[in-house]
Formats: structure tokens, sequence, C-alpha cells
């Protein structure tokens, strides 16, 4: 059956025997990856000719911009999967991804925020792209306090689910008001950077850094599920064979 | 049995509105709190109107966001609490119609007043006369997404402990671009220009809630019951 994947994947011992196996290769290669974008971004790239070596923080900013989104959107297709089909494995992949994209929305807030200072004269600026940003933050942070507030595993797990298929449905929304809200207050940010004029030695390093973060976050991802997975499994037989096979 | 999912929803709106006729005090808290807030203004910032005059459309929708999303903790709390909500969710009736005419109730008993007490605020905070409209027509349009927003939020936390912040924390991301362009067309109102574009964005997101929120609601107050 072409299915049988997908059903296996219901499964906890399977799921976790399979991010197990899976951890160390995610691992070593957003390692590499890191390492290559990163003397590729730091070393052989040429400096900006406005803004000189400032402009390098892109390497960690724009990639983690790009994950805070690609995080939320992975947390709400999980958060469906377990909504549909009753997936306890998904809602503990859900679970797993909260406070990793919390974390890069936070990353990518402080990244943006030095940069201003160099940019701008200011650490905070109210550019479109940092609000929609921020607002991230507080739907992932909605996210989590939903789900620590409510004390039953599943009713957490169903409603945290919901809030997160909402917010998902509400984020191109958010996007655009806030691109509008502002275009219509001030002047477009100095900010140019990012277009497709780059020239190859600022854009590769910046491309691997993207695919660097992506292994990065299934890294992490991982490693949290096998963490929510023994958390909700805790008194199932299975941990206890697979714990001494360790 | 053979009621029609319609008329269930007309006859719970009414028994909505009936309820809230009877005990008045719930409905007149958000209102008191919509007063007391636009008059901290003034206070904080200065008597002069030229100032208060360039924050009003901010200081007014600030305040209506907050006055709706107080009262949305009483949209389920007293129906959840005897049981009734259980009986909609059993009735055999549509829940996603049933859960629409409560919002509607709530929004009829909370959004349509502060709509129609905004443009007195708004004259204390210098507005002109011919700028009205432009407060009425935007925040009870505003006033009906955030109701339906709001329902998703309110059923997600139902029976949870000290559930009005964390009702908060959930429904203002949420509710940013209904403030954005509400806030927009009252400024637009003010400064005496056609705010007809930010109110067509505004009744598009209506549309949409309309059509989409009382679904997630619904689904919300089945997970909350279970």
């Amino acid at each position: 059956m072409a299915w049988t994947w997908f059903h296996r994947l219901a499964s906890p011992p399977h799921v976790y025997a399979l991010a197990s196996r899976l951890t160390p290769w995610f691992a070593w290669a957003a390692a590499a990856l890191i390492v290559a974008g990163l003397y590729g971004g730091l070393v052989l790239a040429p400096p900006d000719y406005q803004q000189g070596d400032d402009f390098r923080i892109i390497y960690v900013h724009a990639p983690s911009a790009w994950m805070s989104l690609m995080v939320y959107v992975t947390m709400a297709v999980a958060a469906a999967v377990g909504l549909i089909w009753r997936m306890k494995v998904a809602h503990a992949a859900a679970a797993s991804c909260a406070a990793i994209g919390a974390s890069f929305t936070i990353a990518a807030l402080a990244t943006g925020s030095l940069w201003g200072r160099k940019m701008w004269g200011t650490y905070w600026e109210w550019d479109p792209r940092l609000v929609s940003e921020l607002i991230l933050l507080f739907l992932f942070l909605g996210y989590m306090a939903l789900r620590s507030a409510i004390d039953d595993l599943q009713r957490a797990d169903r409603a945290s689910a919901l809030l997160a298929v909402v917010g998902v449905v509400n984020v191109p929304i958010i996007h655009y008001s806030v691109l509008w809200w502002n275009s219509l207050h001030q002047a477009p940010s100095v900010m140019k950077l990012g277009k497709p004029e780059m020239p190859a030695a600022m854009l590769v390093p910046l491309l691997i850094m993207l695919a660097a973060f992506t292994l990065l976050f299934v890294y992490l991802l991982l490693v949290r599920l096998r963490g929510e997975i023994l958390r909700r499994e805790r008194t199932a037989s299975w941990i206890r064979e697979a714990l001494a096979d360790e | 049995m053979s009621t029609s999912a319609l008329a269930a929803a007309r006859l719970i709106l009414a028994r909505d509105l009936r309820l809230a006729l009877r005990k008045r005090g719930q409905f007149v808290q958000p209102l008191a709190f919509f007063a007391i807030v636009t008059t901290l203004f003034p206070l904080s910032i200065s008597p002069e109107l030229a100032r208060l005059r360039e924050i009003a459309s901010g200081v007014l929708w600030v305040a209506a966001l907050l006055a709706s999303l107080l009262a949305l903790e009483f949209l389920f709390r007293d129906d959840a609490h005897d049981g009734t909500l259980e009986q909609f969710a059993l009735s055999g009736q549509s829940l996603t119609w049933l859960v629409f005419a409560k919002t509607t109730a709530h929004w009829l008993l909370t959004g349509v007043p502060l709509a129609l007490m905004a443009p007195l605020a708004g004259m204390a905070l210098g507005v002109p006369y011919a700028a009205l409209p432009g407060i009425i027509v935007p925040i009870a349009l505003g006033t009906l997404v955030l109701s339906l927003i709001g329902a998703i939020g309110a059923a997600l936390t139902l029976g949870v402990r000290r559930s009005g912040v964390l009702l908060t924390l959930l429904t203002l991301p949420l509710a940013m671009p209904v403030l954005i362009f509400g806030a927009q067309a009252t400024d637009l109102a003010i400064r005496g220009v056609s705010f007809a574009a930010p109110l067509y964005l505004l009744s598009a997101m209506a549309v949409l809630g309309v059509t989409l929120a009382p679904l997630a609601a619904s689904a919300a107050v089945r997970i909350s019951l279970e």
C-alpha cells in the first residue's frame, strides 16, 4: 500500500525510532552547511558598496525570519493533521514546533533590530516587516499560553491545534494589512537588500544559510519530538525497551 | 425536531437578547469601560483639542477594541456553566448556526452600543460633526469582526482558570488588521477625506469572518465540551 508510511507515522514507537535514527544526520548536515554558509558570507562575500560589512548580518537575519514563518506553517499543518486524523504524534510535533518557532522569531527580531541600529540609527523602527514579525511572535506566545493553560493533554492538543489553524489563515491577512498600514503612513524603508540584483558571491552563501537553518529546524524538531513522545508515553511499555537499546 | 437551523438560530438570538435585558449590568460594563478609557487620554496627554484630534481615531479604536474584548468573556461563560451549551451541542441542530446567533447577539449588545456611544467620546476629543459617520460605521463593522474572531478565543478558553488575560493574548494579534483599517477609516474621516477604501477592506474582513469564524468557533466549543 502506498499509504503505509503515513499510517506508520501515527505510531509513537515507530516515530521515536525514526527520529532517533535521523537526528545525527540532520545535526551533521546542518552543522556543515552553517560552517560553509558562514565562511562564504563572512569571508568570501565582498563588502556591500553602501553598507560595508554591516550587511553581513543578513546571513543570520534573513534565514531566521524565513524560518519563523516556515515553522508556523509547519506547526499549523501538523496541528491540522492531528485534528483531522486524530493523530497523537502530529499533535506532539505541533507542540514541539512552538518553542523553536518563537526562538527563530526572537532571533529575527534581535538581528533586525541590531541591523536597524546601523542602518536607521535606532534599535526599533516601525518597519512593516519587523511589525509582522512581532505579531508572529505574539501568535506563537498565544499558542504556548493556551497550551499551558489547559491541564488535560488531549484538550490542550485539540484547542491549540485549532488556534494554530485559525492563526495560519490570518497570517497573510495580518502581513498585508501591516504592509498597507505602513505604506500610507511613511515612505518605504531604506532597506532594499535581498532584491534579485544581489551578486552571486553574496547570494550563494545566503541560500546555503537558508538550507542550513531548515536542516537545523528539522534537527531541533526531531530532538524535541523525541522528548515530547517520551513525556506523553512515559507509562507505555515500549519506552523501557527503546531506552534499554540506547 | 422540525425546527430549521435558521429558525433555531433566530430563537437563540431572541433568547440571548431577552436574557441581556434582564441582566443589564453585564452589558453596561463595557460601555462604562469605554467611557473611562477615553477619559484617561486627555488627562494623561493634554486637554488641547488640536492635539487630541490628532490621536482621536487611535484612542477610540483601542478603547473600543479593549471594551469589546472585555465583554467577550461573557459570551459562552454562563451557558457553559449551567449546561445550556452542552444541550445546544447535543440538540442535533447545527452548532455553527447557534454559535453564529450567539455571536450576533453579542455584537448587537456590545458592538452596536459602542459604535453609537463612540461619537460622544469623539466629540469630546475634538472630532468635527462631519466626521461622525466615519466613527459609527467603521466601529460597528469592526466590532462585528472582533466578536466573530473573539468567539473562537472565548470558546477555546472555556473552563480555563483566569481566562481573561489568556483570551486577550489569543485574540489581540488576530484583531490587528481590524484595528489598522478601522483606525485608518476614522482617521481619514477626521481629516475630511473619503474613508471608503479602508471601509471596503473592513467589510471584506467582515464577510470573511461571517463565513469562516462561526465554523471555527463551533469546532472550538465542541473541543471545550469534550
